[in-house]
């Protein structure tokens, strides 16, 4: 205590209660600030989970976006560029990881039932299907290489194996996320900061998926419809 | 329900073991002090590299022993080759740039004094922090690394060097200049010396850093929004608070854009693509075949995409130091808080629409420049509106000239100074006969070179006493900041009438061009000027070290100042508030408030709150909240 009322000339204190409630006078913060603090510790301690996931998510779509635009004007300003013909197995990938989102999200919601395990097969089914995707992505780039289709072959072979791989890899963290969510415990009823954390780390989660699922889509879309 | 919040606040214990506590540690105030400790380290290494320029400008041929016995290749006989200067060059900028003004202000100063300014216990996230911090040390050892295996042609040729790309060790680093531009850097060794697995171990630091970077940025972004204390509603912040607020902001957006780039220049340098070279380019006798398509602007594109935010994320915090510190040392509220806010919002924000004023020679449409160049002066507006409200701050104040007072008004003076150049760079005509000469070194040495150096120098001395509990030595602290202050002067503004003489700046030497000679004193007293400088620096040195065991004891609150920070003990405990998370009834800057006993009004003194406590108390009863 000694440590908070210090200052060269102490000001004495007065009796007071509690802190300013409600809509301070010079503007707002989120739940945590200037409210009333024991409720929100709760909220507050798990939501950092989800802006953290926010703000992950804008640095790479950031990345993404940087990419993007280096292919656009990489192929609007060159002669050389090859169409690829698209390996017909990214139909199949891309129908894995939209269902994969769609097994999550069902995952993510039972898991607010805190008693039961219902969560656990939906969240499996999204690791396999997760897995499955990688190891037809994979599938793609074989085929590709049967065809005499490499990395510097031409410009749009380089991209698509660049957007392609740093998606996967953007991927494979989020398989990794997943086996955490089935592997870890689950947070004891009567401790709700562990419960709201359990919740805030599998909306995260999810989040992350979700973008996985709609950034391979953006990515598909733009390497082979869009010319 | 006191359990958890219990839990909530001492999210981490405190550490006993020796590597727990001071190197792995969690602790954000740790964390800070190794990003400065980094910063202070690379400073030499960035500082030693311009002297070694200026000795190379200034006496041209001149034999130094110590080059020779260095660098036996690069300087042969102690007369440096023009490829080395080459290097130097770029690694000093690159070193500067990334490793000092964006690491001391930000991860240094940011990371220590963030969290404490809200009244938070620690970052969001502890882990990421650390993480943040090693992966940055990381960096700096790869791009010291890439100093080596240019630098020393036995490693150059190694197996270790032929695997990194080869090279000669003619040099020490690559040798394009801080913005590597492609083609030079995308085409491997056979662009020249320095050019090999110098330049391959340069993209990776550089995407090792972005990486910190943006751990970093993420991590301030989330404690920010989410960890203020009861009362910190987001404009009774001090102003430091939102200067590094939209820097990481910016690290956010504008990283990974530059970590993008580096993959496709990397993967142009290994695999064989062509994402930025061009067919048929010819570097001496022989024709590159290899590649074709690609373009070298595309790179510039990237690449200033970042590197304009990068020099806000430079200046902000100093501009957010130099507030706070005015304010404080002219016993006035900061003069106008709210247009600070938007000032520093509005210059975030324009940031990332200017890139293209680094680029107005690369042959872009004069419709575009026109636009980059409107948009480039506009930040003149809100820059203005900054310097204005400090000089308001200043208008009519008894001003307690303190050291680091002294540095913020210095901040001011060299963002004035700075700053107005760039109205000139920024506008297209001007800046074409401008471009690449001297008077661009000169501009932006003083507004985001030194003047952001003045800013920490002024946050070192004005935060040393919360850090260490010492005082830093102010008769040590007004020599080191007068000789500064003159020194950067002598160095910079001769600097641009070299620039509008029309020298050209990375030239290794200029014996060729006699229209130079007249102006050559002007270029020896400008090294004269440096080295004096950063000889004088030293003296902070000494000051630092010195004050850590010898400084006067500091009390909790030296400068009767009003944030949390000095709230709570000088070192603050391992959570900052020793349990009690501070609770906020006033605006950061309570100066002077008629009818208050003291000069100052402190964050948390309950009297005298604008604060609509009727709303309901329910509070512990306490100033604070116990667990």
């Amino acid at each position: 205590m000694a440590t908070t009322v210090t200052s060269t000339r102490p000001l004495p204190k007065q009796g007071i209660g509690g802190g300013p409630k409600g809509r301070g006078p010079n503007g707002n913060g989120v739940p945590r600030n200037g409210r009333d603090r024991d409720f929100n510790d709760l909220q507050s301690s798990a939501n950092r989970y989800r802006i953290g996931m926010w703000v992950a998510l804008a640095s790479i779509l950031m990345m993404f976006t940087a990419l993007s635009s280096a292919y656009i004007v990489r192929a609007a300003s060159s002669t050389d560029w090859i169409p690829l013909k698209m390996p017909r197995i990214l139909l199949l990938s891309t129908a894995l990881i939209i269902i994969s989102s769609g097994t999550l999200e069902a995952a993510r919601r039972r898991l607010k039932d805190v008693a039961g395990n219902a969560y656990k097969p939906w969240l499996l089914s999204t690791l396999v299907l997760g897995l499955g995707f990688v190891g037809s992505q994979l599938l793609a780039w074989r085929q590709l290489v049967h065809q005499g289709v490499y990395v510097a072959s031409n410009p749009h072979s380089s991209f698509f194996y660049l957007l392609t791989a740093a998606h996967g890899v953007h991927l494979l963290g989020g398989l990794v996320a997943l086996a955490y969510l089935s592997l870890r415990r689950r947070a004891p009823r009567e401790n709700p900061l562990a419960v709201a954390k359990a919740q805030a780390k599998a909306d995260a989660v999810t989040l992350y998926w979700h973008f996985m699922d709609f950034l391979w889509i953006y990515l598909f879309v733009l390497l082979f419809y869009v010319r | 329900m006191s359990d958890e919040s219990h839990e909530a606040v001492h999210r981490h214990e405190v550490p006993t073991s020796f590597i727990r506590k001071y190197i792995f540690s969690l602790d954000h105030k740790v964390i800070g002090i190794q990003y400065i400790i980094l910063a202070l380290t690379a400073v030499v290494v960035g500082l030693t590299m311009s002297v070694l320029m200026r000795l190379n400008l200034s006496w041209p041929g001149t034999h130094w022993p110590i080059l020779a016995t260095l660098f036996p290749t690069g300087a042969p006989g102690g007369i440096m080759n023009p490829d080395f200067y080459l290097s130097l060059v770029t690694m000093h900028g690159t070193i500067m740039v990334f490793f000092v003004l964006t690491t001391a202000p930000q991860g240094g100063f940011g990371n220590y004094f963030l969290p404490i300014q809200i009244g938070a216990e620690d970052m969001a996230f502890p882990f990421l922090n650390m993480m943040s911090f090693w992966v940055t040390l990381v960096g700096f050892i790869v791009i010291l690394a890439a100093i080596f295996v240019e630098g020393n042609s036995t490693i150059a040729n190694s197996a270790v060097g032929l695997w990194l790309g080869g090279g000669s060790g003619a040099t020490v680093g690559p040798i394009g200049g801080w913005t590597g531009y492609a083609p030079l850097s995308a085409v491997g060794a056979a662009a020249g010396p320095g050019q090999g697995a110098g330049m391959n171990l340069w993209i990776v630091s550089i995407a090792i850093f972005c990486i910190g970077s943006l751990l970093g940025a993420l991590n301030f972004i989330t404690t920010l929004l989410n960890m203020r204390t009861r009362g910190m509603t987001l404009m009774r912040m001090p102003l430091t608070c939102w200067a590094w607020f939209t820097t990481a902001v910016l690290a956010l957006l504008s990283f990974p854009v530059l970590l993008g780039g580096g993959i496709l220049l990397l993967l142009d340098r290994t695999v064989g693509t062509s994402f930025f070279i061009p067919g048929g380019l010819v570097f001496g006798s022989s024709v590159l075949t290899t590649h074709t398509g690609g373009s070298p602007i595309l790179w510039q594109h990237l690449f200033w995409f970042f590197g304009h935010p990068e020099v806000y994320i430079a200046i902000l915090p100093g501009m957010g130091a130099t507030s706070h510190i005015l304010s404080t040392f002219a016993r006035k509220p900061i003069f106008g808080y709210r247009a600070m806010v938007f000032a520093i919002f509005a210059i975030g924000l324009l940031g990332f629409f200017v890139w293209g004023h680094h680029m107005f020679i690369s042959g872009m449409s004069p419709y575009s420049a026109m636009t980059f160049s409107i948009l480039t002066l506009s930040i003149g507006v809100p820059s203005a509106v900054k310097t204005f409200n400090w000089l308001g701050t200043l208008w009519g104040a008894r001003i307690r000239f303190t050291t680091p007072m002294l540095f913020a008004i210095g901040f001011v003076s060299l963002f004035v100074a700075g700053g107005i150049t760039g109205l000139v760079l920024g506008q297209t005509s001007l800046d074409l006969p401008m471009h690449d000469t001297y008077f661009v070194p000169a501009h932006f040495h003083l507004v985001m070179g030194v003047a952001s150096i003045f800013g920490m120098f002024a946050a070192t001395y004005f935060w040393f006493p919360k850090m260490f509990g010492r005082m830093m030595s102010e008769r040590l602290g007004k020599i080191h900041f007068w000789l500064t202050f003159v020194g950067v002067y002598c160095i910079f503004v001769p600097m641009h009438t070299m620039g509008m003489v029309g020298m050209p700046r990375r030239y290794a030497n200029f014996g060729e061009y006699r229209f130079l000679d007249s102006i050559h004193p002007l270029v020896v007293f400008v090294s004269i000027a440096a080295i004096i400088t950063a000889l004088v620096q030293l003296v902070f040195y000494f000051n630092l070290i010195w004050s850590v065991f010898k400084g006067k004891k500091a009390g909790d609150n030296p400068w009767e100042a009003t944030t949390l920070e000095w709230n709570t003990s000088s070192p603050p405990p391992h959570d900052n508030f020793a349990g009690v998370l501070p609770v906020v009834y006033h605006g950061p800057y309570e100066f002077a408030v008629p009818g208050a006993p003291n000069d100052y009004v402190m964050q948390t003194d309950p009297r005298g709150s604008e604060a609509p406590v009727a709303e309901g108390t329910g509070g512990n009863g306490h100033n604070g909240h116990k667990h």
